[in-house]
């Protein structure tokens, strides 16, 4: 888990007098799920294509196993653009015959590998439609079997559940964790905050060309704890409010009816025994947890810090 | 196979197989066949007969108005008067008026000879009559000079100039004569063809990279290969698909031809009947038929003078190099814009040059070997049309190794700037694009 898969050292890219990346340094760990997050614009794409050899950057390094990025890395990536389609008018088989062989499969190994593919998808009726019969979710499946199909060692997801129902999502989910099992590193760009705690092992966090946050997951979050609790409990709520001396914040009370229920800080050096402390002899404690920032919080405070240092620079 | 074989194999296997090709290809022959045959038929079912009066006050067409298959000459003896009502009512097309004169010049009455209808007569009716007349009044002027009139029809009817045209610096041994009009009418076919071609074909080269961007597989693709390689797989794949449909064209129209030749024009100048219209006319009316079948005999002869060794690899070498100059700014072209309606504006300027190669390939088939032509043939955009018009003539070597050589460097420059163009322009969605902006990506990295 030490040695990085891939690693992208200072990378700058301009298009005119548009800067999309500045001096970005990311490192994917070999095995893990790397979550490449970012509002719009912010050079996502010209990173993830700069990775797939699309596009080359202006400056900067980008190593692949240890050794320079070349041509020949291409068919150990496998890549699924957030735009992408297929040949409308071409049948289903033929179709991933041809990019199967782009990827550099030889004919018996691609078909061999599509039959199973199929199966798995239960989509081994489609093999002669043509695209433009399936319906979009199909396409996407299909899409997605092209893109792993060549077993890379490196995957890359532009928001692979766009355009997925729920249940092809969760499908898509599952083999896309599966695939990490097996060993696969997987660079994820999305938008959707929830899928990457629930399947990121890291991150990095690009904003308007610089990258302004990475690092694990639970790290970051870590990081970014506020020392903020939830506690339920039976009692007097006003009682419990004069109880707190002012070593804790109170920054929100409600009465869900049956009990009470804040969210509130500690402040400076005082442990969560001080609160039990000083709360217990006016109310009993239901429950008591901790608030940790979700990784959507997160985007949203560190990216809006940083438009906000900008905008004063 | 490489990756480019791969691309170049899916874009000639798709389009070989697609039904509008197929269609293509037959329906090509029959229209190229139709185009030589129509006229023809047209030319003999639209022979509608016309009746044309003659009141002859002088004597001097002496009822020698000789009539053809479709105008027929009537004399009448009334007066002109009766003769314009007479026009009214009947089915006469037109009425010839000669006047007598105060005397008997000819010279004058001929200025007072007037065509009566009731419609426009025609313009073919009109100089056909006007020839007749001439004829009589120049053998009325030769007879009052003493000349006999029969010595005067057998020396118009023996008298036929054809020259064979031979260039100087062929060798003597070979007596290759030079046929101008055969030359003339393959220059062209030949310039037409490609203009053609070029157009079909770029035009698809555009239309395939905008069906990729359209359809988004285009990034896909380019994970896997170079945008360079898709795009030259993609204007190869479909220089082939215009190379087998060029190849089909020519089989299927040699077929249809032949079979029309063998059927229509053999009967109708077969051996025997020669022999037998030379027993049967002694008084020498069959001598223009005879003529007719003598030329169309030398056609043979006509049509080897040609340099086919030439021409033919001429033709491959001058469509696929034209081909490649504009195929690639076609996909260069077609990379920049969202879809088919943004292309006007720059397909119209890269189409220029093409077009203006094909109104001056008029002024080279006057003049194949003048200024112009030389220098249009030396310009790699007008040159696959303009030397493929000039080519049937005599072109120097050096002239058409300049010419190739500049349209060898000609489509080198633009396939690369074009695969400048298309990199960037490929991933690039829901922009207007300006020749600023083109000239921008240019520049990128």
């Amino acid at each position: 888990m030490d040695k990085p898969l891939f690693e992208a050292i200072q990378v700058s890219k301009t298009y005119g007098n548009y800067q999309a990346l500045t001096d970005v340094n990311i490192a994917v760990q070999t095995g893990s799920v790397f979550g490449l997050l970012g509002p719009n614009g912010a050079g996502k794409t010209s990173l993830i294509r700069i990775i797939n050899q699309i596009t080359a950057p202006d400056s900067g390094e980008l190593l692949f196993k240890g050794k320079r990025l070349n041509p020949n890395h291409i068919k150990d990536i496998g890549y699924l653009p957030e735009e992408r389609g297929l040949y409308k008018k071409m049948e289903v088989g033929e179709q991933c015959m041809y990019l199967a062989q782009l990827k550099g499969l030889d004919k018996r190994e691609a078909k061999k590998r599509l039959r199973l593919w199929f199966e798995k998808f239960e989509m081994v009726g489609w093999w002669n439609k043509k695209v433009e019969e399936l319906s979009k979710g199909m396409a996407q499946k299909v899409q997605f079997v092209v893109t792993v199909l060549h077993e890379p060692e490196l995957l890359i997801f532009d928001e692979p559940f766009s355009g997925f129902d729920p249940v092809n999502a969760a499908i898509i989910r599952d083999e896309i964790l599966d695939l990490s099992k097996n060993g696969a590193t997987i660079i994820f760009s999305t938008h959707r905050m929830e899928s990457v705690e629930e399947l990121c092992d890291s991150i990095a966090l690009i904003n308007k060309s610089h990258k302004i946050l990475d690092g694990k997951v639970t790290d970051i979050r870590k990081q970014y704890r506020t020392n903020t609790f939830q506690m339920e409990f039976k009692g007097n709520i006003l009682s419990f409010t004069t109880a707190l001396w002012t070593g804790f914040e109170l920054l929100e009370k409600w009465n869900d009816g049956e009990h009470c229920k804040v969210k509130l800080r500690i402040l400076n050096n005082h442990t969560v025994n001080d609160l039990f402390a000083a709360v217990m002899p006016v109310c009993e404690i239901i429950s008591f947890q901790e608030i940790i920032p979700t990784m959507n919080e997160i985007f949203i405070t560190t990216v809006q810090q940083t438009n906000q240092e900008r905008a004063i620079a | 196979m490489g990756k480019i074989g791969l691309i170049i194999r899916r874009e000639y296997l798709t389009r070989v197989k697609k039904k509008s090709f197929i269609i293509m290809t037959i329906l090509g022959p029959l229209l190229i066949a139709a185009i030589g045959i129509v006229p023809v038929w047209l030319a003999k079912s639209n022979e509608t007969i016309r009746k044309i009066q003659v009141l002859d006050e002088t004597g001097i067409s002496e009822g020698q108005l000789q009539s053809n298959s479709n105008i027929i000459f009537t004399y009448l003896n009334s007066s002109l008067d009766e003769a314009k009502e007479n026009l009214k009512t009947s089915d006469t097309y037109a009425l010839v008026y000669i006047p007598a004169g105060q005397d008997d010049n000819l010279l004058v009455t001929q200025r007072n000879i007037k065509l009566f209808s009731r419609e426009q007569v025609s313009l073919n009716v009109k100089v056909y009559i006007e020839n007749q007349i001439e004829k009589q009044i120049e053998r009325a002027l030769l007879k009052s000079q003493g000349v006999d009139k029969e010595l005067v029809a057998s020396i118009e009817k023996s008298v036929n100039v054809n020259m064979k045209t031979i260039p100087l610096d062929e060798s003597p041994a070979k007596d290759a004569s030079y046929d101008v009009e055969l030359s003339t009418t393959i220059g062209a076919i030949g310039g037409m063809l490609i203009y053609f071609f070029i157009f079909l074909f770029g035009a698809q080269v555009m239309r395939g990279v905008i069906e990729e961007k359209t359809n988004r597989i285009v990034e896909v693709i380019i994970s896997s290969v170079k945008p360079f390689q898709l795009m030259m797989g993609k204007i190869i794949g479909i220089a082939l698909v215009g190379l087998t449909q060029f190849l089909l064209w020519v089989i299927f129209t040699a077929a249809i031809y032949s079979t029309f030749m063998n059927t229509v024009v053999k009967e109708k100048y077969s051996a025997d009947k020669i022999e037998m219209l030379m027993q049967n006319s002694p008084d020498g009316t069959a001598v223009e038929d005879i003529d007719e079948i003598i030329e169309n005999q030398q056609l043979f002869e006509r049509v080897n003078s040609i340099n086919w060794a030439l021409l033919i690899p001429a033709f491959i070498f001058y469509f696929l190099g034209g081909y490649l100059l504009y195929g690639s700014l076609f996909a260069a072209i077609g990379s920049a814009v969202d879809n088919d309606a943004d292309t006007q504006q720059f397909v119209l300027p890269i189409t220029v040059p093409l077009i203006f190669s094909f109104v001056m390939a008029q002024t080279v088939l006057n003049d194949p070997t003048g200024t112009v032509a030389r220098w249009l043939s030396f310009i790699p955009f007008t040159s696959p049309i303009i030397m493929m018009v000039r080519l049937p003539f005599q072109v120097e070597v050096w002239e058409l190794v300049v010419s190739m050589l500049s349209l060898i460097a000609g489509f080198i420059l633009t396939t690369w700037l074009a695969g400048k163009i298309y990199r960037t322009g490929i991933l690039m969605y829901g922009k207007k694009v300006s020749w600023k902006e083109l000239a921008k990506w240019l520049r990128y990295k």
